[in-house]
């Protein structure tokens, strides 16, 4: 499981995180709200590893371990793993190439591109000239093939048409462990599905378009730079759009 | 004797002629007097001193010969071991070779022009040794012949001539290593190799470089492929190096020849790398791809590439790529000729800018910072053992790099 202890995280000189607690159990996924700027992408990369957010005050724990100065590739190695919202571009690299990275030479990158409908692009450079939802397809791709036990999603659906949301959201869904079919066949209960499912995710969502796929369990509400409310995802949601984030925040607090 | 005074006499004349491309050397600021060492049994080899073992590993030797075909070893100006262990396959010093037989002189300098440049010149003027490797027609080798020229003598220029012949229907695979002792700074190589691949012959030749920060080093190369021959002509450079320059040049003269030359090169920050390949081809059927992959590190690199279709029916690839990884470099040079209708002849060529940003999302990917695996060319054509050979020479560079 994920446990992050009052963190605070500072970007150059300003301070962009405070007092941050958060627990993802195993088999969770939480869904963090919040208005533009408020630092949710900065909590995905502080726990990812970027050094220049720099971990100021309190600490990150993954499966037990504290990797709170654990550089990128170490934490991805333990089992976490990101889908950007503007990755960058690599010239010189095939995404067959990184795909094959990803999965560490042990996957099947045909069958894996298949599924996310992105053969035609497995010869082009990593990102290259790839519209917003082709990104996100090339994202949730490498996250197959890597095939991460906490996976963070940052605005996954952004940029996305609508013929292609039900399938990031369904991909995502499957990466999560939360597709129908798979699991709600063999295993009857909710609680039995909860202990089956070994996965954590935590999913940036403006829209909220992505809960229609993935029922996340808990909700979280980023407020300049603070965590400010757990809830229940579809409240927090209707809140929100009843009354703005400021309000919001207010009214559950 | 006629000839063999004449090639004095051009050399001669040209040693002073600088070379087309790469900064011009000084020869003059090197030792060339001969050094000697003592010739090396086969328990010998094994009991090196640990830190000269592992630049010979580096540079792709097995010292206990288990899985050589053949050894030649040469330090700094003298032969300390020569052998082979494989029927259908000769390893003679050049020296030996010119004195001893005749045959010898239809290979010498017949690829290569004695008055190129000063570095073919001196050569010819000054020659302290070199290899002279060949296939018997027909034989088949299952192992690789290794040949490492080896530099320990401060401020030495050590200068070579190899000569590799593989005969109809033969099957050769050369390793050969340039290393230098870990406490040598200072020195200059020059090296000409001339390739013989006769009819339906295969060849391949992986070279690995393994030089010191201060070494000038001017290699001069020539390849004749016949119908039906292949050459593989691959090339590792994971190393420092003060200045390398060379443009190894192959003609295919035959029909369906085929030629394939393949580079990692990877930089060093204050080297100077000057490398290309150029392949002539000369027949219907022949085929030619050159492939080189670079990250710069640092280091300035140009990667030249030259690709001349003379007649219908051919087909060549060129393909480079280059990273810029912690600073330094890059150029990429190609060049594609084609001189009549039907020649099938394409490019590729990208250098690219890897910043942090990009470095930290592959690391995300679990990729380790220096990790240069997605630098990986996948050689084709060779034997499993010498792809493994030179997998595990990436590998020690690439420790040893950290
Ligand atoms: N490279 C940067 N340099 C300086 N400030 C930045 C940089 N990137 C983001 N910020 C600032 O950090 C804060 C949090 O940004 P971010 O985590 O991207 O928010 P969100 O993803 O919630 O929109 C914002 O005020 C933003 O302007
Ligand atoms: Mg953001």
């Amino acid at each position: 499981m994920l446990h992050i202890e009052d963190l605070q995280v500072e970007l150059g000189e300003k301070v962009i995180l405070k007092h941050i607690d958060l627990d993802i159990k195993i088999g969770e996924t939480h869904a963090l709200f919040g208005p533009n700027g408020s630092g949710k992408t900065s909590l995905l990369m502080t726990i990812m590893g970027y050094p220049q957010y720099k971990v100021v005050r309190g600490k990150i724990f993954f499966k037990d371990v504290d990797i709170t100065e654990l550089p990128i590739n170490e934490r991805a190695q333990l089992g976490i793993g990101m889908s950007y919202q503007r990755p960058p571009t690599i010239d010189g690299l095939k995404t067959r190439q990184i795909v094959q990275i990803c999965g560490k030479d042990k996957v099947d990158v045909e069958a894996l591109a298949g599924r996310v409908n992105f053969l035609d692009f497995m010869e082009r450079d990593v990102n290259a000239g790839f519209s917003g939802g082709e990104i996100k397809r090339s994202e949730l791709l490498q996250l197959m093939a890597q095939d991460a036990d906490l996976m963070l999603f940052d605005e996954p659906e952004s940029g996305v048409d609508i013929e292609n949301i039900a399938l990031v959201g369904e991909t995502i869904a499957g990466l999560l462990q939360r597709n129908g079919e798979q699991y709600e066949q063999k295993i009857k209960t909710k609680m039995q599905r909860k202990i089956e499912r070994t996965k954590m995710g935590l999913i940036i969502t403006h829209t909220g378009y992505i809960l229609d796929y993935v029922a996340a369990d808990k909700g979280q509400v980023l407020f300049d730079g603070m965590l400010s409310c757990v809830s229940n995802p579809v409240e927090i949601l209707k809140c929100i759009g009843k009354t703005g984030y400021e309000e919001c925040v207010r009214c559950i607090v | 004797m006629h000839s063999i005074d004449e090639l004095k006499e051009r050399a001669e004349k040209a040693s002073g002629k600088k070379a087309l491309i790469g900064p011009d050397i000084n020869l003059d600021e090197f030792e060339k007097a001969p050094v000697p060492h003592k010739y090396l049994a086969d328990e010998d080899l094994c009991a090196l001193p640990e830190e000269e073992e592992q630049e010979l590993i580096m540079a792709g030797m097995d010292i206990t010969q288990k899985e050589r075909g053949g050894t030649y070893f040469q330090k700094d100006t003298t032969v300390v071991h020569c052998g082979t262990k494989q029927e259908g396959v000769e390893v003679i010093p050049i020296r030996r070779a010119l004195e001893e037989h005749e045959w010898i002189r239809d290979y010498y300098w017949k690829l290569v022009k004695v008055d190129t440049d000063k570095y073919t010149a001196a050569a010819e003027l000054d020659l302290h040794d070199g290899y002279v490797i060949r296939a018997l027609p027909g034989s088949k080798s299952v192992y690789p012949v290794q040949a490492c020229l080896y530099l320990e003598k401060e401020g030495l220029q050590q200068t070579v001539h190899n000569i590799i012949i593989a005969e109809e229907d033969s099957e050769l695979h050369i390793i050969t290593g340039c290393a230098t002792s870990p406490h040598l700074k200072k020195g200059a190589h020059v090296g000409i190799s001339e390739f013989f691949v006769k009819k339906n012959a295969k060849l391949s030749f992986t070279m690995i470089h393994n030089w010191a920060e201060d070494m000038v080093v001017r290699p001069r190369s020539v390849a004749r492929v016949e119908a039906g021959g292949l050459f593989l002509n691959n090339y590792i450079c994971m190393k420092p190096v003060k200045s390398l320059q060379m443009y190894p040049v192959t003609h295919l003269a035959g029909e369906d020849a085929v030629a394939r030359f393949y580079s990692i090169i990877v930089g060093s920050p204050g080297s100077e790398y000057d490398i290309g390949g150029r392949i002539f081809l000369k027949k219907p059927g022949t085929r030619a791809e050159i492939v080189t992959r670079t990250i710069s590190n640092g280091g300035d690199i140009i990667a030249r590439g030259h690709l001349i279709g003379e007649v219908a029916g051919i087909k060549a690839h060129l393909e480079c790529k280059g990273l810029i990884l912690n600073g330094g470099i890059m150029r990429a040079i190609p060049e594609l000729e084609g001189y009549v209708d039907g020649v099938e002849m394409s490019h590729e060529a990208a250098v690219g800018k890897i910043a942090q940003e990009e470095i930290s999302y592959l690391m995300s990917r679990g990729l380790d910072e220096d990790d240069r695996g997605f630098l990986n060319v996948d050689i084709p054509g060779l034997p499993e053992q010498l792809k493994a050979e030179i997998d595990r020479a990436i590998e020690a560079s690439d420790k040893d790099m950290m």
